[in-house]
């Protein structure tokens, strides 16, 4: 009951207040414009910067989690010990769970000033750093996820390319990785899904200039950056500004939804139970 | 010559074998430094900030004055009225659904639903509250609205893992209990609950741990304010750890990241102690199944 009522009260909030804003905004300017600009004199009410922006940083954060990720899914469910494996496993948990303002703070204390060693003309707030960071924060959760997926693989599949002749890496790449793919990949979509909706590493190191850049070292902002900066000045209600936020999460919300939708099925119909 | 090509393939087939280990290893290698390194920056920035005058003071806009007071105070307001309002919803759900649901199309479209709330962005969440507490039923930026939202956002987790712990009852205690003429009901709140109980709490209190550390959702509800009082009651303003961190991550001067240091420090605290009990709470269960 609950959770029914928990989702059509935030569709239905969201609507309300979207509907609200899009009587003021056309919807068709909103999804095509190429200008978000709602605090300035000339306003500008294109989402599109906005949708740009999170893609930029969730590409970024998965370039870096998914091969990382994976790795560390391997060596713990084909080469490690059981010792090891069962004390690196927790730890990953517990890392899995720091609270994503900790991240923040690390991307723009650490990493940002790291990196602008290497990019010197690089400004404080940038997609890159915030990226790298968002993926170092979901690398735990991949691998984790990869690991079950890759130890629910029947020892007997392993022992039977063994006994052909097969070495350790053509086992674990051949037979365990491709055996295992509907957990692995569905463990890369939820981490999308973190990426898109992640708040505090954005809002913290990524600045808050909505841009259609592929540089990464632009400063740019993302939707849920952007809900962040208008919430903390307390938007008055009722407000075009306040709307907008209502808008832009709702734009968020059926995103995630489909990503989300798209991890079950991949789940539902390439599960194989061993 | 045909033997010499076969072990130059051997060879190579070694080599392809080291080159895929080395890969796999550099992956958990660097997993784990980088987040080392993340520990580390905390506790090497934060600890010289770390005493008993910042535990005890309220936010200020001169660091060495600054103090996490208030946010400490607003957190534990904030997590202990979710829990209280979270923990008997969530079992109450589960229970309905493991115990009395029938198996229909509606509850497979409720257990779908509260999967794909689990997937929801923390900050949608957060300006549902803010739509649905803090402005339609006129709560204000309040603590209530605060751990209304925080309870929404945790629900689906709680109801998740009290499924999984009513579950795990053995079918033969249930049968027991029938054949000894228990009512439906009674078999549930006598049999099913107790032994399910540890497996509730362990889930709720992790459960909780994650909300005490959300900034996304209570900056939409609490927005960014200077508190310069304790809570009294649940419908006093309200900061929390995440939001002041934030705030003091965005702080210009140095010294206020120090602080910001601190701060997270204090937080990683609370969530290790909530950890810790949710894990001496499973394994004295555990124990006792055995």
């Amino acid at each position: 009951m609950v959770s029914v009522f928990t989702t059509l009260a935030i569709l239905g909030v969201l609507l309300f207040e979207a509907i609200g804003f899009f009587a003021e905004v056309s919807i068709f300017d909103f999804f095509t414009g190429t200008q978000w600009t709602p605090l300035f004199k000339d306003q500008h009410f294109g989402v599109l910067p906005l949708v740009w922006g999170t893609l930029l940083v969730t590409a970024i954060a998965l370039i870096v989690a998914v091969p990382i990720g994976l790795g560390s899914a391997i060596f713990l469910s084909e080469y490690a010990p059981e010792k090891l494996r069962k004390t690196v496993k927790p730890v990953l948990e517990v890392l899995a769970g720091i609270p994503t303002v900790v991240y923040g703070y690390f991307a723009l204390t650490f990493v940002t000033p790291m990196l602008q060693v290497v990019f010197p003309e690089m400004i404080v707030f940038n997609a890159l750093s915030a990226g790298l960071v968002m993926g170092i924060m979901i690398i735990p959760m991949v691998a984790s996820l990869s690991e079950d997926a890759m130890m629910a693989v029947p020892q007997s599949f392993r022992e039977g390319a063994y006994a052909l002749g097969a070495c350790k890496h053509e086992v674990a790449l051949g037979i365990v990785v491709p055996s295992a793919l509907s957990g692995i990949i569905s463990s890369f979509i939820l981490a999308i899904s973190r990426a898109v909706g992640e708040t505090m590493i954005v809002s913290i190191a990524a600045g808050s200039t909505p841009k259609l850049t592929l540089n990464p070292l632009e400063s740019i902002q993302t939707m849920t950056g952007y809900i962040t900066q208008i919430s903390l000045g307390e938007a008055p209600f009722g407000s075009l500004e306040y709307k907008t936020i209502f808008s832009v999460g709702l734009t968020l919300f059926l995103m995630t939804l489909a990503i989300n939708i798209i991890g079950q099925w991949v789940k539902k119909h390439y599960w194989r139970r061993y | 010559m045909v033997k010499h090509k076969s072990i130059r393939k051997e060879i190579w087939r070694k080599i392809k074998g080291d080159i895929v280990l080395v890969l796999c290893l550099a992956g958990i290698i660097i997993t784990l430094v980088s987040l080392a390194a993340l520990l580390f920056d905390a506790i090497q920035q934060g600890l010289p900030w770390l005493d008993i005058q910042f535990l005890t003071s309220f936010a200020s806009r001169r660091p060495e004055q600054a103090g996490i007071l208030v946010a400490l105070f607003g957190s534990v307001w904030v997590v202990g009225l979710t829990a209280f309002i979270s923990f008997p919803l969530g079992v109450g759900a589960a229970l309905y659904l493991e115990e009395y649901a029938p198996q229909n199309r509606f509850t497979s479209f409720i257990q779908l639903n509260i999967a794909n709330l689990a997937g929801v962005p923390s900050i949608v969440y957060g300006i549902l509250g803010l739509g649905l507490f803090v402005e339609a039923l006129a709560l204000g930026r309040s603590i209530l609205a605060g751990a209304l939202t925080l309870s929404l956002l945790i629900l689906p987790v709680i109801i998740i893992v009290s499924r999984e712990a009513i579950r795990s009852v053995p079918a033969a205690d249930r049968e027991g209990a029938y054949a000894l003429g228990a009512t439906h009901w009674q078999v549930a709140r006598k049999i099913v609950l107790p032994q399910a109980l540890p497996g509730m709490l362990t889930g709720t209190i992790l459960a909780l741990s994650r909300a005490i550390g959300e900034a996304a959702p209570m900056i939409a509800i609490a927005a960014l304010v200077y508190v310069p009082f304790t809570p009294t009651g649940p419908l006093d303003r309200f900061t929390v750890m995440p939001i002041q961190i934030y705030n003091w991550v965005n702080q210009p001067q140095s010294e206020f990241r120090g602080l910001a240091a601190a701060g997270i420090l204090v937080l990683l605290a609370v969530l290790l102690a909530m950890n810790s009990i949710a894990i001496y709470i499973r394994n004295r269960y555990q124990m006792r199944g055995r």
